[in-house]
């Protein structure tokens, strides 16, 4: 019953986004329909509703593990913790997108809740194309993937979740993800109806840019997750693959993060109007390129799963559909958007816009390197593009981006002359040879790492400039958010290379009792038994590492088997000091009875997901500032009407 | 300096983008066509080997009774066989991944080195029941056929 209340509240709410659709779309086309243009915002509001109902009846099947649902029975077990149950609902192809059609329907419905900057037309076909967006999702799920599908008989069992994927870090990954790409799928919706309605304004930004900024926050601490996820899960020791999956993450970060900074320009100084109608439909195409990469089965990854062909070819379509609609409305309108204000080149403006178009050129190079195997497999060539392709391509345009982002933010809007801050730029190129020249003499580094370590120590300084000479209570929150998200760029940037530049490994077969070294670690094998856990049994190492002869720590790595699916994971055992981790992995027995045992030492790699989690932290601060004098001006206009309406009373 | 007119300024703007897109999509086909990493089966290895010490990727499936563990207890040597019963010896220090078997297909990253033998820095294996490397998606498929081809008695 609940699984058939579910799927008639998925119709209802397809239903509404129709008429949202087309009520939208002709209240903007004619005037005289606009009568009926007030049933827009409650469409959106209540199919927001209803969809989070569906979403609400699926984590129910999920948790009580209702085996006559084939979807519970095919990614689910009654032996599973509860988390993972839960988890489970959205571990999985169906479950994943009615997560993103809830939280599609649930933004649609806030922006018909809180949004009045706009003008009303503008709104109308806003919202209307966000009905668009979503009535393709939805058909996606009723017509190709429908999650409530009963089985003919129910299953005795279920299949189990992939063990990989049974992890709590994991189990909250991609929902965070699909918060960021459907933040961009709002943020696609107001660039095409400011678009119809040629309002390319500030108000237009000003609405728009709290979803790109809380989009880029959920972008970047998924991706920051999934990095720290891949490191200690996979048992590799790495933390970034340019594997096709991650790649998909990193392409609409890229181009979020560029419309970020373009809108913050059109609210601000009401300049780069066109350039941020692009990003906005770029920054959407990018998160769709990554679905229909992930779920299409068509490149494979560690980490893709539920992947069918015949969901890629319909994915590919909504693709064509909204990319190629966009673009053409893009294309008609483009030149009859007005000219924005003026700048000069040597400006904040022409700063952000250099850092811009920086991005977007490292944006084709990960696209152009995640595509072309694809490319050459059309003819019967097979090629793997990695990290020789990636790092230093990459770092050719990351470099000058480096360099304009220490010093940009300190130049003033509109016009400035780069000489005026001669100083600090002097003081960032010092830095920055200054530690190339220490490195590269003291140490053995390659050239990449090298520069990673100085342009990361050199933009950390240049980063905190913008707080000098400020009262550091009075400077507002946006401007501490900026400080915070480069400066994280910065410490990120600093753990890569450290941890490229100085990890120690040591491979070694080691008998109970016996000891290996790694950089300043002693490791002692105490002995190797077996352990069970709620689903898995495993073979768990205690080894007692000691770092230059202090107090040893206990590691327990296992090699777990899981037997719903049978599968064996590498659980990895860490240990954190404040100048880096210890990685231990345990293998297989070697035929005279030693233990394979693999470990790495990488100094300071924990400042990679720091700074990834300082970024996230710096876009929320922006965002809360953002709200906050939102709320105020809010406040101040009802104030100035009521005032008004007094003075027009008392005449 | 002084605010550009606004013709120009677009003018600059839409140089500049194009010449950095442009730059970026001639430096990636040009880095591209010359990725090292090249994927090769045994039988392509024999008849063509690449240069010793280039990163490349080696294919194919792991011989039965070949996996054999030196007395460092960490290095591993097999043999990778081809469709064509073609084999390259393989040299591997480190982990295995879990699911690494005689008769499963593998990649092994790494480069050939003197005397033949392929120094693998990486093995990829299949990782679950959802990941095949992609270079041996057809492979279980091969092996499919030659196992049904010799053990199906009276198939012309």
């Amino acid at each position: 019953m609940i699984a058939e209340l579910g799927l008639a509240a998925l119709w209802l709410a397809a239903a509404l986004a129709a008429l949202q659709m087309a009520v939208g779309f002709m209240a903007v086309r004619n005037e005289r329909a606009s009568e009926l243009a007030g049933l827009i915002r409650p469409a959106a509001i209540v199919q927001g509703v209803l969809v989070a109902l569906s979403f609400a009846m699926l984590v129910w099947l999920f948790a009580v593990t209702d085996l006559s649902v084939k979807l519970v029975a095919s990614n689910s077990h009654s032996m599973k913790p509860l988390v993972f149950k839960l988890s489970g609902t959205w571990g999985n192809h169906e479950g994943s997108m009615l997560l993103w059609v809830t939280v599609m329907g649930l933004a649609g419905a806030l922006i018909a809740l809180v949004e009045r900057r706009l003008p009303e037309r503008t709104m109308n076909a806003t919202l209307a194309a966000q009905g668009v967006v979503s009535l393709g999702f939805y058909a996606f799920l009723l017509l190709s993937s429908n999650p409530f599908e009963r089985l003919p008989t129910p299953a005795a069992e279920g299949m189990g979740l992939n063990p990989l994927l049974q992890d709590i870090g994991l189990a909250f990954h991609p929902p965070t993800l699909y918060l960021g790409y459907v933040g961009l799928s709002v943020a696609f919706s107001f660039a095409v109806g400011a678009l119809l309605t040629r309002q390319v304004t500030p108000d237009f930004a000003r609405a728009m840019r709290p979803w790109v900024l809380g989009a880029w926050v959920m972008l970047t601490v998924g991706i920051t997750a999934g990095s720290y996820w891949a490191y200690y899960e996979l048992g590799w020791g790495g933390w970034w693959f340019w594997d096709p999956v991650e790649n998909a993450s990193l392409m609409p970060w890229l181009a979020a993060t560029a419309l970020l900074h373009s809108a913050s320009v059109l609210a601000s100084r009401d300049a780069l109007r066109t350039w941020t109608i692009m990003l906005g439909v770029v920054a959407f195409s990018m998160s769709m390129v990554g679905t229909f990469l992930v779920r299409s089965g068509i490149l494979t990854s560690v980490h893709a799963f539920a992947v069918d062909p015949e969901r890629g070819t319909f994915i590919l379509v909504l693709l064509g559909i909204f990319i190629g609609g966009a673009l053409l409305l893009f294309a008609l309108r483009a030149n009859t958007i007005s000219e924005g204000e003026r700048f000069a080149l040597a400006s904040r403006e022409g700063a952000l816009v250099f850092n811009n178009v920086m991005l977007s050129a490292i944006l084709a190079i990960v696209l152009l390197g995640t595509l072309y195997p694809l490319l050459t497999e059309a003819f019967d060539v097979r090629v793997s593009v990695g990290p020789p392709y990636f790092n230093p391509v990459g770092a050719i345009f990351v470099i000058p981006m480096l360099a304009v982002m220490a010093v940009g933010p300190l130049l003033r809007w509109r016009q400035d002359r780069v000489d005026r801050i001669g100083r600090e730029i002097a003081l960032f190129a010092a830095l920055v040879l200054a530690a190339l020249v220490l490195f590269g003499l003291l140490a053995d580094i390659a050239l990449l790492p090298l520069l990673g370590l100085a342009f990361g120590l050199g933009l950390a300084v240049a980063s905190l400039l913008p707080l000098r000479r400020r009262k550091l209570g009075r400077t507002p929150l946006a401007t501490w958010g900026m400080v915070i998200a480069h400066f994280g760029i910065a410490v990120a940037l600093i753990g890569m290379a450290s941890e490229s530049a100085f990890t120690k490994e040591r491979l070694a077969a080691v008998a109970e009792g016996d000891s290996a070294t790694v950089g300043p670690w002693t490791i002692v094998l105490q002995g190797v038994e077996p352990v069970a856990g709620p689903n898995w049994t495993a073979i768990q190492g205690r080894l007692a590492a000691s770092y230059d002869g202090d107090e040893p720590d206990i590691l327990t790595p296992q090699s777990r088997n899981f037997w719903a699916p049978p599968q064996q994971t590498t659980e990895s055992a860490l240990v954190t000091r404040w100048n880096g981790q210890l990685y231990a992995v345990i293998g297989d027995r070697a035929p005279d009875g030693r233990w394979q045992v693999r470990l790495w030492w990488k100094p300071f790699v924990p400042l990679i997901w720091y700074g990834g989690l300082l970024v996230a932290l710096g876009g929320v601060l922006a965002l809360l500032g953002r709200l906050l004098s939102d709320l105020r001006h809010r406040r101040l206009a009802v104030r100035i009407a009521e005032r008004r309406a007094d003075r027009e009373a008392i005449a | 300096m002084s605010a550009l007119k606004p013709k120009h300024q677009r003018l600059v703007l839409v140089v500049l983008a194009l010449v950095a897109l442009i730059g970026a999509g001639l430096l990636a086909a040009y880095a591209l066509r010359n990725q090292a990493s090249y994927f090769y089966l045994p039988e392509q290895m024999l008849a063509n080997p690449p240069e010793i010490g280039q990163a490349v990727r080696l294919g194919g499936m792991v011989e039965q009774d070949s996996i054999e563990t030196a007395a460092d207890g960490v290095t591993l040597t097999f043999a990778v066989t081809g469709n064509d019963g073609s084999r390259v010896p393989v040299r591997f220090s480190g982990i295995a991944p879990d699911l690494f078997v005689e008769g499963s297909g593998v990649v092994a990253e790494g480069r050939l080195g003197p005397g033949g033998v392929f120094l693998a820095d990486n093995l990829l294996a299949k990782h679950d029941e959802n990941y095949v490397p992609r270079e041996l998606q057809d492979m279980d498929q091969h092996q499919a056929a030659q196992m049904a081809e010799e053990t199906t008695v009276g198939l012309e």
